[in-house]
């Protein structure tokens, strides 16, 4: 089935549902400027965006032929996608042989139901939690409030958003917009209402910090139950899942309580075991830019004697079959989640993680988002418009998803749907534009109308803010002033006698 | 089985599937050999890079380097697995705990724990932990605060690839593994390095010659 991009997304596969956390929200722009306004996160986000961009770069040069490696990883998540439905009973067969439960959820719901009734099997009231997008996408810690568990998030940035009542910025690091001094008042006020208290005399250092939080964490480990995970990688030819981390939180959820339930996105898939071999190299490096971050657990579902003995895994839809139906859109579901796009995006780094309006922020937020939840409402629809379309993102991905060629094709579909056959402004101006672009007399006219309104702006460098309706484009741009003098006039004007004739009339077009 | 199984499966298959059986992925060519000596020195190189403690040693001075390392830590209670080699621990002064199911209560009486590895990556100055015999279970290298581990120099290989097929026989037999890079470390607050949250926060490798 060959779908032409202007087609895409419209299949009759069902959507995610946009969660009521993000249905009200704004339009992009809206959002973008709260977070333009927000000087303390720019300023954040602009070192830490940097910083990893560096760091990355100089990894990144260490390899001798990363574009090879960038070319094995999407090769071999295409090829997971390809064929997902076989991998997919594959890998439920290795997990099941190997001791663990297989679950499958078709949207959040479902997903949220299955894992509050699994941590409700074992009578547990609290759960420690590893990072994971899939969790937060479902938004399983409300599932589970609501159900009366608590659950804890361990990775430390996470646990900086979660007593902070905020949401993630960066897929990386979810709390980059907080700085330090922030972080000790949270950890002050917050730490002592849910567990052991920051330590009095708490500085803002950073390794001050930190330690707070082992402490904090410490006893909830050493107690816990149940713990819930998402994964980096599911390995369909052996049944194993993979967590890559840095702090070490993982490995404690990982290996210490009893139950272990696990929320896997159904286009996690990797075909066999020997693939994990390129994708450790890709993923730690253009992550955090480490040649390999400090802790990687992989588990086959149980091991006698060493670790959790009830392991769950459920996997996920939400949206992701209706990703996969598009032939262009589908190369999103390769994104590995390492966040090099954000760092690069002058967009992301100036606006925030907050303005996309859902659990993935930058660049591929910008295109991942609209598909997974349509483009029915004011956030959705403006998210493909949310890039300067420079290019960036594509060129840092270690799994080469064209994110602008993405973009375009989102942006084709937005507009075909406002319009819904009505000419908008814009396109009345394209035409116009057309129009007079297509007769260079008609073009020479329209220039001196816009050189003696040149001279009406005596010598500003821009136009500022326009009225209705050009406002809509001159509110979010400056525009260079006119120049006083055309090409053509001053052609027309110095040339005038090189061949007897004006220039301009008779130069080719 | 489940309904939900069936519809995704189906969804999946009316979406997206291709053509034919899947052909194999053809990998960029395998690095060309590499000299051992050189390996072994990015191995060291790389794992020092990552803030971990690396020395190398003869199979006689082991015995002696495990001790002193614990000591110089004021480790007073040592952690083993039960099939570590015995003449690894023999000059240990500190009160040795072999982990036969110890409680995790127990386990956080331990200050440091000595163990074996399975392979050592040398680009990458990572360690692998399959948790099989001188390993010992997940729990006994996660929260004692101090992780001794001792690597064969013929466990070394050269690159990620080469490691994670040498690693396949241990995944089909169901075991977990531990990839160690360093000591725990996060960049959380304000991108600022912080060795140390929650699991070991000194990694001391011993590289071990002609073993
Ligand atoms: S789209 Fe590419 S660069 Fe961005 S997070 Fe996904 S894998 Fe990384």
């Amino acid at each position: 089935m060959k779908v032409a991009p202007q087609d895409l997304h419209q299949n009759d596969l069902p959507l995610a549902a946009t969660s009521s956390t993000f249905i009200g929200m704004p339009k992009f722009p809206t959002m973008a400027r709260a977070g333009l306004d927000n000087t303390v996160q720019r300023r954040n986000l602009q070192h830490a965006t940097h910083t990893i961009r560096a760091k990355r770069a100089a990894v990144v040069h260490e390899v001798s032929d990363w574009e090879a490696l960038r070319l094995d990883g999407a090769a071999t998540k295409d090829q997971a996608l390809d064929h997902l439905a076989d991998y997919l009973v594959q890998l439920e067969d290795n997990l099941t042989a190997a001791g663990a439960t297989v679950h499958w959820a078709r949207n959040a719901d479902e997903a949220c139901r299955i894992a509050v009734d699994l941590v409700q099997a074992t009578g547990a009231s609290e759960v420690v939690k590893v990072k994971s997008m899939a969790t937060q996408e479902i938004e399983l810690n409300e599932a589970l409030e609501a159900a009366g568990v608590s659950a804890w998030e361990t990775d430390l940035a996470e646990l900086i958003v979660q007593l902070g009542h905020d949401r993630p910025s960066h897929i990386l690091v979810p709390a980059i917009h907080r700085n330090r001094s922030e972080v000790r008042e949270i950890f002050l006020d917050e730490m002592s209402r849910v567990g052991r208290a920051a330590p009095e005399g708490l500085t803002d250092e950073p390794a001050d910090l930190a330690e707070a939080a082992r402490a904090h964490l410490r006893e909830k480990f050493l107690r816990a139950k149940v713990a819930i995970s998402g994964t980096n990688f599911a390995i369909a030819d052996t049944g194993t899942l993979v967590v890559l981390e840095s702090e070490g939180n993982g490995r404690m959820c990982l290996t210490l309580p009893e139950t272990l339930i696990s929320v896997v996105g159904i286009e996690k898939v990797l075909p066999t075991w020997d693939d994990l071999g390129t994708f450790m190299q890709l993923l730690p490096r253009s992550s955090t830019g480490e040649r390999m971050n400090p802790y990687t657990s992989t588990w086959t579902g149980v091991t006698p004697g060493d670790g959790p003995q009830d392991v769950h895994v459920i996997l996920l839809d939400n949206g992701r079959t209706h990703v996969l139906a598009d032939d262009l859109g589908r190369q999103a579901l390769r994104c590995i989640r390492c966040s090099a796009c954000l760092n690069v995006c002058p967009v992301y780094e100036r606006a925030g993680g907050h303005a996309y309006g859902s659990v993935y922020p930058g660049p591929i937020g910008a295109v991942l988002t609209p598909q997974l939840r349509g483009t029915s409402t004011p956030i959705d629809k403006s998210l493909p418009f949310a890039s300067s379309l420079c290019g960036a993102c594509f060129e840092v991905c270690p799994v080469r998803i064209d994110i602008p060629k993405l973009l375009v094709a989102l942006r084709t579909q937005v507009v075909d749907e406002k319009r819904g056959g009505l000419p908008t402004g814009e396109a009345a101006a394209m035409k116009a534009a057309s129009w007079v672009f297509g007769d260079h007399k008609r073009l020479v006219a329209a220039q001196q109308g816009v050189t003696a309104s040149a001279r009406l702006l005596k010598g500003r460098p821009t136009i500022g803010r326009l009225p209705w309706p050009a406002s809509a484009w001159s509110d979010a741009r400056d525009s260079p002033a006119p120049p006083r003098e055309t090409f053509r006039q001053w052609w027309s004007r110095t040339h005038i006698d090189d061949s007897g004739a004006s220039s301009a009339e008779g130069s080719p077009s | 089985m489940s309904s939900a199984r069936d519809e995704i499966l189906q969804r999946i298959r009316t979406a997206h599937t291709a053509a034919g059986a899947p052909e194999p992925i053809r990998r960029s060519a395998p690095a060309t050999e590499r000299d051992r000596a050189e390996v072994l020195d990015v191995f060291v190189r790389m794992t020092e890079d990552y803030r971990a403690v690396v020395e190398r040693c003869t199979q006689e001075e082991l015995p002696g380097h495990i001790a002193r390392t614990v000591e110089t830590a004021k480790a007073a209670r040592i952690g083993i697995p039960p099939d570590l080699d015995e003449r690894w621990t023999a000059e240990i002064a500190g009160t040795v705990v072999v982990d036969d199911g110890l409680s995790t209560a127990e386990l956080d009486t331990i200050d440091a724990v000595v163990t074996g590895a399975t392979v050592g990556i040398a680009d990458t100055g990572t360690i692998v932990l399959d948790h099989s015999g001188n390993q010992g279970r997940r729990a006994l290298s996660l929260v004692p605060d101090m992780h001794v581990c001792v690597v064969l120099e013929s466990q070394v290989v050269a690159d990620v690839p080469t490691a994670v097929r040498g690693l396949r026989p241990s995944v089909d037999a169901h075991r977990a593994l531990t990839w160690i890079s360093g000591p725990s470390a996060t960049s959380d607050i304000e991108l600022s390095r912080v060795e140390g949250v929650h699991g070991p926060r000194t990694l001391h490798v011993i590289l071990v010659a002609g073993a």
